[in-house]
């Protein structure tokens, strides 16, 4: 599985934190598959944030006349069955997906955190329920708990993302916790508690920073991965709802016209999906070897 | 061993009960759930009583998960028929698909894997990891469209429904599948490959290798018999942990090439608001996943001398 045979890195303790960081950072930006990855996800970044007042047309705006026209020069990438334009609506489709699993990813790295960190740390019998929890939780596929839970409380944006962030947590929190068992028996966490300091303290202000490396590595994924939940979700009409021009959700409205060579509608979609969960895992994979050599 | 299956049933018993709750205890009244927020009380109160969901939830879970153990898995609301003959063609209908996926998937996955790790480091064990890495991340919708414009509008080599005719023949039903399982294929061709290419190095850099090496074995000897066994070990275990995103994977490939399996049957139960319908498939889910996590446990064991269970335990 792609996550249990992660290696938690501890930071060099020979050197000051700030050159690790540079020295790191150098070799990011020396990684091929990492620049080209930034720089797909800049530009949908960008796309999501400015493509509103950037893009020809209206995404919204329906033109009956003119719809299903092929790529031309007037519509780059044709129009849809209602005549909008598709060009547009790939740049300001950007915009949900990038705010709904950003925001998603957050949530959970910040609830795996506290969950791994307390199961790493404190052990015995709340690491074995924890653990036993997560093993449930991690025995369904996230889209099937998405189709469960929204089922359940009816089909919202907020429902989506607190789904994406309650099952991506247990994953994050197994990370963190094997992070946690190879620092808790190092000599700087036995120092902090002959000193008597204070739990929350040793977790939060002594071990955290130790174990940043795989939690950011871990989150990178977990991002690329809620894009593909959401984008997922929406396509089966679960996720971003109409008239949002979100990409899963353009493809749904339009798929049942491939048949009839309608290719347009659907195509450029599908490829700015490709490319920014492709752009994400790239720059995880740059992340992950900057780290680890 | 027994430590084993015992987990795997507290395992199942915990999801279970998030299953229910998932299922019933949310959404407060499945009546109203189902008739709409305009329908008339009196009607959401008979149609509540009928279903027995108008009793305590305590009482229902225990009447709901006794029933299960016993092969009773309800009445589908929206069928109001039993559960379990749905349930089973959906399995089976899945199962084919799957299978023609993994026959595809595994091969390719380890051959991958191993051409990667004979080339460490050089080009084609960074195009391999790229490719599958990326492959992996890729939504199974979004290749299936593709592969559906290509293979299916433009080129004409395979049917875009994944539903044979009836009373097709096992090549025309293979052939049917084909194009909805290559996108399960690209997902998990990246896991594979990794574990086979690090199952590979690691076995590679093994003293047992060195020393069949030193003492004149033919290469390719030494590769069949003393690294490929070891390398594959972890392989297996990732190939049976998967089966529960390949599940994941069922929802969407069978939406989009109209195919009656588990994912459609919980996509369809979802969308009606079945609620014993959709428990009894996610349950089936939950415990496919819990036996193919227990097989690969197993299968670990029993080809690998240096663990068994029970004798230590």
């Amino acid at each position: 599985m792609s996550d249990a045979d992660r290696m938690p890195v501890a930071g060099d303790a020979t050197e000051p934190m700030s050159a690790g960081w540079r020295r790191d950072l150098r070799r990011l930006f020396g990684s091929g598959a990492f620049v080209v990855g930034a720089s797909v996800v800049l530009f949908w970044v960008g796309c999501a944030i400015f493509g509103r007042s950037l893009v020809p047309y209206d995404p919204f705006a329906d033109d009956l006349m003119n719809s299903l026209m092929p790529p031309s020069g007037a519509h780059w990438f044709g129009t849809d069955q209602l005549g909008r334009d598709v060009f547009s609506r790939v740049i300001v489709g950007a915009r949900d997906i990038l705010t709904v699993a950003p925001l998603a990813t957050l949530l959970s790295t910040i609830l795996g955190t506290a969950l791994g960190l307390t199961m790493g740390y404190f052990g015995g019998l709340i690491d074995e329920v924890l653990s036993r929890l997560v093993d449930a939780v991690l025995a369904l596929p996230t889209v099937i708990v998405a189709l469960l839970a929204l089922t359940a409380v009816g089909t919202s944006t907020v429902t989506v993302l607190l789904v994406i962030a309650f099952t991506f947590a247990p994953i994050i929190a197994r990370t963190v916790r094997a992070a946690v068992l190879s620092e808790r028996n190092l000599d700087y966490v036995a120092a902090a508690e002959l000193r008597r300091d204070s739990r929350l303290y040793i977790l939060f202000v002594e071990i955290l920073p130790n174990v940043i490396p795989p939690i950011l590595v871990e989150s990178t994924v977990r991002l690329g991965y809620a894009i593909f939940t959401v984008a997922t979700l929406s396509f089966i009409g679960f996720g971003i709802q109409p008239p949002s021009p979100d990409w899963g959700l353009s493809i749904s409205s339009n798929y049942g016209l491939i048949g009839g060579g309608f290719w347009w509608t659907v195509l450029f979609d599908s490829g700015a999906i490709a490319s920014l969960v492709i752009g994400i895992n790239l720059m995880a994979d740059g992340i992950e070897s900057a780290l680890n050599d | 061993m027994v430590k084993r299956i015992l987990l795997a049933l507290v395992t199942l018993w915990l999801l279970s009960m998030l299953v229910f709750a998932g299922g019933r205890m949310l959404p407060g009244n499945v009546g109203r759930a189902m008739l709409g927020p305009f329908a008339d009380q009196a009607a959401v109160d008979v149609l509540n009583r009928e279903m027995g969901t108008d009793r305590p939830v305590l009482v229902q879970y225990g009447e709901w998960i006794s029933g299960f153990v016993t092969g009773d898995l309800g009445n589908s609301y929206a069928y109001r028929a039993p559960v379990a003959p749905f349930l089973g063609t959906a399995l089976a209908n899945s199962a084919k698909l799957s299978l023609v996926a993994f026959l595809m998937v595994v091969p390719l996955g380890i051959f991958g894997g191993v051409v990667a790790a004979l080339n460490r480091g050089r080009a084609a064990d960074r195009i391999i990891s790229v490719t599958g890495l990326s492959a992996t991340v890729v939504p199974e919708f979004v290749s299936g469209i593709v592969l559906i414009l290509v293979f299916g509008v433009w080129l004409r080599w395979f049917p875009i429904s994944a539903t044979w005719p009836d009373g097709a023949g096992i090549l025309t039903q293979i052939y049917y599948l084909i194009l909805p399982s290559i996108p399960l294929v690209l997902i998990l061709f990246g896991y594979i490959a990794r574990m086979a290419r690090a199952g590979m190095i690691e076995a590679l850099d093994a003293e047992y290798t060195r020393t069949a090496i030193l003492k004149g074995l033919p290469f390719p000897q030494v590769i069949w018999r003393h690294v490929l066994r070891n390398a594959l070990l972890p392989t297996i275990s990732v190939i049976a942990t998967q089966t529960v995103y390949l599940i994941g994977g069922l929802v969407v490939i069978e939406i989009l090439f109209h195919y009656q399996g588990i994912g459609s049957l919980i996509y369809t139960a979802a969308n009606k608001k079945d609620f014993p319908m959709l428990q009894a498939g996610v349950m089936a889910v939950g415990a496919l996943f819990a036996f193919a996590t227990l097989i690969a446990d197993l299968l670990y064991a029993r080809l690998n001398p240096r663990i068994r269970f029970g004798g230590s335990e």
